[in-house]
């Protein structure tokens, strides 16, 4: 187990692992996403309140999920480069985070185009609302940071310090936000209690939120493989598997 | 420890003009919002909170982007580092120093913009105890937004983009236990909440601005 975890931290292993694993992954994402969509656009019956309106959750929840966890990822990811000095983490952290950024973009857009047929409004100054774009905000800084300068080492690691910190201040900010004023309906999912949808809408829900989750890991690994290739692109193994 | 308060609070009298300028902006901003929003007094004391916290929290960032940037420039930062004093304590000397010159002097001042703006006493009170708890927050949350941009040279915009989003509790906390004290609520709970983050930051935030010196230092 170690070992496959010292081979992924180094460029070479993880190109070649991945370069396999790759497709699999873009497969598995395709079937999940497609059968998802037919099954949340076309099958699953519409709400008793909202009517149509409702399949926007269908796109809105696992965005706002993935979004969520990739600043997860995306802060271990620092922690590890920070403590290990691993070349490829701080790869990680520097892809996902326009990934991460963009899911949250995407779930800000849903949400307010689902908000206005039912709240009557773009916007509302609500706690999710809020913290989500205080996420976004977070993934900007370190987006920035990250930029300032291309491959130097400092940069990432001052970059992966400001991940951990957001990661820590994370909680602190989702309760004050939360404290400050909820309009928000509560969370569509939790692992402990049985969700209050019926099983007809629930089911294409989780199938999209794996879906998505599946959609992140590729475009992930796929970003950072060509990072990989634009950092090391001196460097023999990559001539010899290129051919250049 | 108090070697670097010292020289810190010495440079800053030496240089009047670092100390004064924050504070002249902090001034301007407040004053510009009844330009802004006419001079009605119903209106003016309902914003009152608002205003004074996000012109503190902009001045803040405006003062904080120099906080280590001389230092850093003519090499006292690197002999510091290299020296004897472990470089933790020098950064809770040099976040105390700042403190003392910026958010102490605008907890001072607030009293006046609150009559300013029609604020009650009760409410003048609680905007400067909740600037009083929230400012040295401020200061060591910036003191980590300045020491990770040090080497780079477009640090002032990147700060805020880096700090503004973890100073959202602070600014809620802080905006909320004003507004209760203007109607006459009670707000001993907002009171501990400040203190509680205060006490957590003063722990923890100067830790990642000393990786950061050491990180920037390091390229």
């Amino acid at each position: 187990m170690w070992s496959l975890f010292h081979k992924l931290g180094s460029p070479r292993p993880f190109y070649e692992i991945s370069d396999r694993l790759l497709p699999i992954l873009g497969c598995l994402t395709v079937i999940f996403l497609s059968v998802g969509t037919i099954w949340a656009l076309g099958f699953a019956p519409p709400d008793y309140q909202q009517g149509e309106s409702v399949r926007i959750m269908y796109v809105h929840v696992p965005s706002a999920i993935v979004a969520q966890s990739s600043y997860m990822i995306m802060a271990i990811a620092g922690a590890v480069f920070l403590i290990w000095r691993i070349k490829i983490a701080d790869i990680a952290l520097q892809c996902a985070a326009p990934i991460g950024a963009s899911l949250t973009l995407l779930a800000l857009a849903t949400g307010a185009i689902w908000g206005k047929p039912t709240w009557g409004a773009w916007w509302v100054w609500d706690a999710r609302l809020t913290s989500t774009l205080i996420l976004f905000f977070l993934f900007i800084g370190v987006i920035v940071l990250r930029s300032a300068k291309e491959g130097s080492e400092a940069v990432g690691r001052a970059t992966a310090t400001l991940a951990v910190v957001g990661l820590v201040n994370l909680p602190v900010i989702k309760f004050s936000v939360d404290w400050w004023f909820t309009l928000h309906q509560s969370s569509s999912f939790s692992l402990t209690e049985k969700p209050s949808m019926p099983v007809e809408m629930w089911l294409p829900l989780v199938v999209m939120v794996a879906g998505f989750y599946l959609f992140f890991f590729y475009v992930w690994i796929f970003s950072v493989r060509t990072e990989i290739l634009k950092r090391e692109y001196r460097s023999q193994w990559v001539r010899f598997i290129h051919d250049v | 420890m108090l070697e670097t308060i010292r020289r810190d609070l010495l440079l800053h009298f030496r240089k009047p003009a670092d100390i004064l300028n924050p504070l002249a902006f902090f001034v301007l901003i407040i004053s510009l919002f009844p330009f802004g929003v006419g001079p009605s007094a119903s209106i003016l004391s309902e914003i009152s909170a608002g205003v004074i916290w996000v012109a503190a929290l902009l001045t803040t960032l405006f003062s904080i982007d120099m906080m280590f940037k001389s230092d850093y420039e003519d090499g006292t930062l690197e002999q510091i580092v290299l020296g004897k004093e472990s470089l933790l304590l020098v950064v809770y000397g040099k976040v105390f120093a700042q403190w003392l010159v910026g958010g102490l002097m605008i907890t001072l001042m607030s009293p006046l913009f609150g009559m300013m703006f029609y604020v009650n006493n009760d409410g003048i009170f609680a905007t400067a105890l909740a600037l009083m708890l929230a400012t040295p927050t401020m200061t060591l949350l910036g003191s980590i937004g300045a020491a990770l941009t040090l080497g780079l040279n477009k640090g002032g915009v990147l700060i805020s983009i880096l700090v503004l989003p973890l100073y959202l509790p602070v600014l809620i906390l802080g905006v909320a236990m004003i507004d209760s004290a203007i109607v006459g609520d009670d707000y001993v709970g907002h009171v501990f909440w400040l203190a509680a983050i205060l006490v957590v930051s003063t722990g923890f935030a100067p830790l990642a601005t000393e990786l950061g010196i050491r990180i920037s230092l390091s390229e």
